[in-house]
C-alpha cells in the first residue's frame, strides 16, 4: 500500500513544481497549494503507516489497546496544514494586490520591483 | 598605560560635544590631552634609560592566548613621544586651521581616536592585540582622508587607502598567527628571547613575507606606495600627522620590532635593503617631478620610508656575514635608522604644516604659481627653512646628522658598500631638490604669477606649531648628546638584541670625514639640479608614461574587474525568475540524490505488491486505489484545466482525496483539518479569482516539455525516496513515551490533541502567532493603500 | 449568490454550525477535536453568513471585531502558559483541577489545556474571518 501513496506523493510534487514554473499567477498559487498536500502526505506516510487504527485512548483505559497509528507525525502535520492555510491565503492576497496594482497577470513582466 | 589610552579614546568620543562647546577654544583643550600624556611619557624616559622594564597586563582570552599586555621600551617611548608630542601641536594647529568647518568636531573625534590607536600600537605587546590596534589605525585614517566626504576624490583616496592597508593587514594576520605558532608565544617580549628558534623554523619565510606585506602596505613602500599620495585629499594636519609622521611609521615601527628575532637572514636583508632601497629612489624621483606642495611632500614622505626600510635592511646584515663582522656597523646602522626616524618626524611635520598655511594664505598649492611669500609670511617662512635644511642635511641642523649616519653605515658595509653608499648620495641629492622646491621656491623666489588674493600671515596657532617642529630639529641638532644616550640608547640596545645597554655617543660636529665629503657634494649636486630643473625635468619625461602602467593603475583594473566579476555573476544566478531558480534546485537534487541512488546495487525498498494474488489485494484496497485515481486525476485537472472553476474544483478534489487517506490511516483529526481547510482554501480561491483573469498558455511548447519532464522526474525521485524512507524505521521512543503518558501525565485520551495543546504546547502557540501575523499581512495588503483610510 | 434558498438555509445552519464547533472544540481532549478544528468549523458559519448576505451583516453576526478576537485568543493562550510562570514552574506548565460534578454535564475537569485550547480556538476564528472579510470586501 505504501506503492499506491508513493506514486501519488510523487504526482502531487511533480504537478505541484510544474504549476510553479509557469508565467501565470494563479497557476502558481494552485501549484503552491498542490505542494503543500504532497509533503504533509510524504511526511504522513514516511513516518510509517503501522496501522489504521487511530491513537485514541477507549474510555477507562490507561493506554490503547494494540496498535495504533503513530500520533507524533499526526500533530506535525495539524500543525502544517493550518500554517499553509495561512501561506496560501497571504499568497493569495499578495497577488490579488499585485494584479490590482500592475495590471498584469505573467511573472515575467513583473520586472521593477517599484510600482 | 591602558587606562592612558582609554582615556584617550573616551576623549576622542566625546569630542564634537566638546568642540561644539568650547567653539573657539577647542584646539587648546584638545590639545591638553595628548599633552598631558606627553608629560607623562617624558617622566618614564628617565626609567627606561636605566633599563627597567614598565609593563602592564590584562587577561583578556587567556584561552587564546590574548592579552591586554603592554611594553614601555626605548622604540616604543620614542614613538609614543613622537605621537603624543607632535599630536598636540597638530590637534593645536587644527582647532585654527578647520575653523568654521562643518564637520570639526567629528575630525577631532577621529583624530583622538586615531592617536589612542596609535599609542596601543606601539605599546601592545601582544601581537594580536597589536594587530587590533593597526586595523583601527587604518579605519581612523579612512574616516579622515575622507573628512570631505562629499568631495568624490577624498571618497576615492579613504578607500583605496583602507583597501589596500587592510589588504596588507590581513596578510599580516596570517603572518602574525604563524608567528605566535612558531614561536609559542603571542607576547612579543617572549617572543624577542626565541630569535634562533624563529629564524631556524620551516615557515621563516611565508612568516617574513606575509608580515612584510603587512608593513609594506602600511608603510608605503614600492609597490604599494600610491595610496599615499592620494591621501593628500585629507586636510592637512591630517597629512601632518598620519601620513608623515605617524601611521605610516607603523610599518617601520613593526619591522623594527621583530628585526631582533627575524632579521639577520639572507632573506631579510635581500628583501628589505632592495624593497626599500627601489622605493627611496623612486619616491625621490617621482617627487620631483610634482608640482603640488603636498604631493611632492608625500612622494619624499614615501623616499624616506624607504630610506628607513633599507637601513633595518642593512643593519642586520652583521648577523649575515659572520665573517667580517664589524659590530660597529649593525651599531651604525640602527643609530642611523633611528636619529633618521626622529629627524624626519620633526621636518617632514614642520613641512605639512607650513604647506597646510601656504595653501590656506595664498589660496593655492602649486609651486608653480607661488612666490615670494617670505614678505608676507615671515613666521611661516622661517620654519619652512629650518625644516627645509633639516630635510637637505645642512649642518647644524639634526637632519645633517641623520645623512652623515646614513653615509656611514653604509660605507660600513662589508658586501656592496659601494653601491648602497651611491644610493643612499642620490637619495639626497633628490632631498636637497626637493626641499629647495619646498622652500626656496615659494618663499623667496620670484612670483609666477599673481597669487590668487594678498597673503598675510596666519594666526598664532598656525605658525607656531610649524615653528616648534622646526626649532626642535635645531636644538637637537646642536645638542644631539641631550638626547643621545636617554632614548637612542635603548632603542639601539633593542634593535641590535643585544643584552646590555649599549652606549651611545652623538656628536654635533663627527669631524672631517669622507662620510662629511660625500654629505657636501650630495648637497652641491642637488643645488645645482635644482638651478636647471626645468631641463632636468624633460628629460625624465620617459618615467611619467612608465607611470601610467605602474601600479596604482593595477589598483584601478583590480578595483574593475573585481566589480565587473560581481556583476556578471549576479546577472547569471540571480535572474530574477522563479523558473531558473526552481530549475536550479530540482537540477541540483536530481543530480546528488540520483546519482547517490544509482550507485547503490539495490534499492531498500520492500515491495508490497505479491505477484501471485494481484487481485485480491487490489479489492481489498479498493478504497485506496479508488481515492488514489481521485487525487491523480485532481491533479491532472489542475495542471491542465483552462478554466479557473475547474483547475480550484480539482484542486479541491485533490484536497478531499487526501483527507480521504488520513481517514484510511487512523488520522481523524486530520481528516477533520483537511476538509475544512480544503473548504475554506477553495473559497478563498474563489474570492480572488473574481478579479484575476482566465489563464492561457503563455510558455513554448518546448519549455513545457523540457518542464514536465524535469517536474516528472522530480516526482518519481521523490515516489523513491518515500518508498526507501518507509523502509527505514527508526525507534519511536517520543511517541511510546507519548502514547504512554496521554491519560497520566497530560489527562486526555486524544493523544494528537494532548501533544498539541500540553506536550507541544509551544509549537502550538508559535502557530498561532504565525497565523495572526499572516492575517494581520493579508488585512495590510488589501486594506492599506497609500491615500486610503483604513476602512476595518 | 443572493439566492434565497442559501439565505434560509444559512439561517438555521449558522446556530447548528456555531454549536458543533464549540462542541468539537471542548471534547477534543478526549474525542476527535480540538481547537484548531472547531475554530476552522467556527469561522466557516461566519463565512456561510458573508457569502449569503454580505460581510457587513456577518460583521454585525460577529459583535466584535477580528483582530480583537485575535488579540483575546492570543491573550488566553499565553495566560494558560504564564500561570506556571507565577508560581516558578516553566512556561506552559498545565494544572488541572480534580474531577468535581457538573448537573446535567456529569464529571467535569478543569485545566489550563482548556484556556490554552480555547485560545487557539479564538484565535483560529479571528485569523479566518478575518482574511475572509478582507477578500470578500474587494
Amino acid at each position: 500500500m505504501e506503492v499506491v501513496l508513493a506514486v501519488v506523493i510523487g504526482s502531487l510534487y511533480g504537478a505541484g513544481l510544474y504549476l510553479l514554473m509557469r508565467r501565470s499567477l494563479i497557476k502558481l498559487v494552485i501549484g503552491l497549494a498542490l505542494l503543500s498536500q504532497a509533503a504533509n502526505l510524504l511526511i504522513f506516510t514516511a513516518a510509517g503507516l503501522r496501522s489504521s487504527q487511530a491513537p485514541l485512548i477507549p474510555k477507562g483505559a490507561a493506554a490503547p489497546l494494540g496498535e495504533v497509528a503513530d500520533p507524533l507525525p499526526q500533530a506535525l502535520i495539524l500543525t502544517a496544514i493550518v500554517i499553509g492555510f495561512g501561506v496560501i491565503a497571504f499568497t493569495l492576497a499578495l497577488f490579488h494586490t499585485a494584479y490590482m496594482r500592475l495590471g498584469i497577470d505573467d511573472v515575467d513582466q513583473m520586472q521593477a520591483t517599484d510600482t | 598605560m591602558m587606562l592612558l589610552i582609554l582615556a584617550v579614546f573616551l576623549v576622542a568620543m566625546a569630542s564634537p560635544a566638546v568642540e561644539r562647546l568650547t567653539g573657539r577654544w577647542a584646539g587648546i583643550v584638545l590639545a591638553l590631552v595628548p599633552l598631558s600624556l606627553f608629560g607623562w611619557f617624558a617622566t618614564q624616559i628617565a626609567a627606561i634609560q636605566s633599563g627597567a622594564k614598565v609593563s602592564q597586563s590584562l587577561a583578556w582570552a587567556p584561552a587564546l592566548d590574548v592579552n591586554l599586555s603592554f611594553h614601555l621600551d626605548g622604540l616604543s617611548l620614542l614613538f609614543a613621544l613622537l605621537i603624543t608630542g607632535i599630536g598636540t601641536l597638530v590637534v593645536f594647529y587644527a582647532g585654527t586651521y578647520l575653523r568654521g568647518h562643518a564637520f570639526r568636531g567629528r575630525f577631532f573625534a577621529w583624530l583622538l581616536t586615531f592617536m589612542a590607536a596609535m599609542l596601543g600600537l606601539v605599546l601592545a605587546d601582544n601581537l594580536i592585540v597589536m594587530f587590533l590596534f593597526w586595523e583601527l589605525t587604518s579605519i581612523s585614517s579612512y574616516f579622515l582622508i575622507g573628512t570631505d566626504h562629499q568631495r568624490e576624490a577624498a571618497r576615492r583616496a579613504a578607500l583605496q587607502a583602507l583597501l589596500v592597508t587592510g589588504l596588507g593587514g590581513l596578510a599580516m594576520l596570517a603572518g602574525l598567527l604563524l608567528m605566535g605558532a612558531a614561536g609559542g608565544s603571542f607576547e612579543m617580549s617572549q617572543l624577542l628571547l626565541s630569535g634562533d628558534r624563529l629564524r631556524e623554523h620551516a615557515l621563516y619565510l611565508p612568516i617574513l613575507l606575509l608580515i612584510l606585506a603587512g608593513c609594506f602596505t602600511k608603510s608605503a613602500q614600492w609597490p604599494f606606495h600610491f595610496w599615499l599620495p592620494n591621501a593628500m585629499e585629507a586636510p592637512t594636519p591630517v597629512s601632518a600627522y598620519l601620513h608623515s609622521s605617524t601611521m605610516v611609521k607603523a610599518g617601520i615601527y613593526l619591522m623594527a620590532r621583530v628585526s631582533p628575532v627575524m632579521g639577520g637572514t639572507q632573506w631579510w636583508f635581500g628583501v628589505l635593503t632592495v624593497v626599500g632601497g627601489v622605493t627611496m629612489l623612486a619616491g625621490a624621483v617621482m617627487a620631483i617631478r610634482q608640482s603640488y606642495l603636498k604631493r611632492i611632500l608625500a612622494y619624499s614622505t614615501i623616499s624616506a620610508l624607504g630610506v628607513m626600510t633599507f637601513l633595518l635592511g642593512i643593519g642586520a646584515a652583521g648577523a649575515w656575514s659572520p665573517e667580517s663582522v664589524e659590530p660597529e656597523m649593525a651599531l651604525y646602522a640602527a643609530q642611523a635608522f633611528t636619529i633618521f626616524l626622529l629627524a624626519h618626524a620633526l621636518y617632514k611635520a614642520t613641512l605639512f604644516l607650513v604647506a597646510g598655511n601656504v595653501a590656506a594664505q595664498a589660496g593655492t598649492a602649486d609651486v608653480g604659481h607661488l612666490g615670494a611669500l617670505a614678505r608676507a609670511m615671515p613666521l611661516t617662512a622661517l620654519a619652512a627653512v629650518l625644516g627645509a635644511l633639516s630635510m637637505a642635511g645642512f649642518p647644524p641642523l639634526f637632519g645633517f646628522l641623520s645623512k652623515e649616519l646614513l653615509l656611514e653605515a653604509t660605507m660600513k658595509q662589508p658586501v656592496l658598500g659601494e653601491v648602497l653608499t651611491a644610493a643612499a648620495m642620490l637619495a639626497g641629492t633628490l632631498f636637497v631638490v626637493v626641499s629647495a622646491l619646498i622652500a626656496w621656491g615659494p618663499f623667496f623666489g620670484r612670483t609666477a604669477a599673481a597669487t590668487a588674493q594678498p597673503a598675510r600671515e596666519t594666526p598664532l596657532p598656525m605658525w607656531i606649531s610649524p615653528l616648534l617642529l622646526g626649532a626642535a630639529g635645531l636644538v637637537f641638532g646642536i645638542l644631539p648628546q641631550r638626547i643621545g644616550e636617554p632614548l637612542v640608547g635603548p632603542i639601539v640596545t633593542g634593535l641590535l638584541g643585544a643584552s646590555e645597554p649599549v652606549a651611545v655617543h652623538l656628536v654635533a660636529w663627527p669631524g672631517f670625514n669622507f662620510a662629511l665629503l660625500l654629505g657636501l657634494g650630495a648637497i652641491a649636486a642637488g643645488l645645482a639640479i635644482y638651478a636647471c630643473r626645468t631641463r632636468v625635468l624633460r628629460l625624465s619625461e620617459p618615467l611619467a608614461r612608465l607611470e601610467r602602467w605602474g601600479p596604482g593603475s593595477w589598483y584601478d583594473r583590480a578595483l574593475a574587474g573585481l566589480i565587473a566579476i560581481g556583476q556578471m555573476q549576479t546577472r547569471l544566478l540571480q535572474s530574477g525568475y522563479l523558473r531558473n531558480y526552481l530549475l536550479i534546485v530540482l537540477i541540483t537534487a536530481l543530480g546528488l540524490i540520483g546519482t547517490a541512488i544509482l550507485r547503490l546495487e539495490s534499492l531498500p525498498i520492500a515491495w508490497d505488491w505479491p505477484a501471485a494474488d494481484r487481485l485480491r489485494w487490489s479489492y481489498e484496497h479498493l478504497y485506496l486505489l479508488l481515492t488514489a485515481c481521485l487525487i491523480l486525476m485532481g491533479a491532472a485537472g489542475a495542471v491542465h484545466s483552462r478554466s479557473r472553476i475547474a483547475a480550484v474544483a480539482s484542486l479541491g478534489a485533490v484536497g478531499y482525496g487526501v483527507a480521504l487517506i488520513y481517514v484510511f490511516y487512523g488520522a481523524p483529526d486530520l481528516a477533520l483539518t483537511q476538509i475544512l481547510v480544503e473548504t475554506l482554501t477553495v473559497l478563498l480561491f474563489m474570492l480572488v479569482f473574481y478579479r484575476l483573469p482566465g489563464t492561457k498558455q503563455r510558455s513554448s511548447p518546448a519549455l513545457r516539455l523540457r518542464d514536465t519532464i524535469l517536474c516528472g522526474t522530480f516526482g518519481l525521485l521523490m515516489s523513491v525516496l518515500v518508498l526507501v524512507a518507509v523502509n527505514i524505521q527508526l525507534q519511536d521512543k517520543i511517541s511510546d513515551f507519548f502514547i504512554a503518558q496521554s491519560v497520566g501525565l497530560g489527562q486526555g485520551r486524544n493523544i494528537v490533541n494532548v501533544i498539541l495543546v500540553d506536550f507541544r504546547a509551544l509549537d502550538t502557540l508559535g502557530e498561532i502567532v504565525v497565523l495572526s501575523v499572516a492575517a494581520l499581512g493579508v488585512l495590510a495588503l488589501l486594506k492599506l493603500r497609500p491615500g486610503r483610510e483604513v476602512s476595518a | 449568490m443572493k439566492s434565497i434558498i442559501l439565505r434560509s438555509a444559512t439561517r438555521y445552519l449558522f446556530p447548528i454550525i456555531a454549536l458543533f464547533s464549540i462542541f468539537l472544540m471542548l471534547r477534543g481532549h478526549d474525542e476527535p477535536g480540538g481547537g484548531f478544528i472547531g475554530g476552522l468549523l467556527g469561522a466557516t458559519c461566519f463565512a456561510l453568513y458573508a457569502l449569503a448576505y454580505d460581510v457587513a451583516t456577518a460583521r454585525r453576526m460577529l459583535r466584535v471585531e477580528e483582530h480583537q478576537l485575535i488579540g483575546i485568543g492570543l491573550l488566553f493562550a499565553a495566560v494558560a502558559g504564564a500561570l506556571g510562570l507565577v508560581v516558578g514552574d516553566p512556561f506552559l506548565s498545565t494544572y488541572w483541577t480534580s474531577e468535581f460534578p457538573v448537573p446535567a454535564l456529569g464529571q467535569v475537569k478543569l485545566g489550563t489545556p482548556l484556556l490554552f485550547d480555547s485560545g487557539v480556538y479564538l484565535t483560529v476564528v479571528g485569523v479566518v474571518l478575518m482574511i475572509i472579510f478582507a477578500l470578500a470586501e474587494e
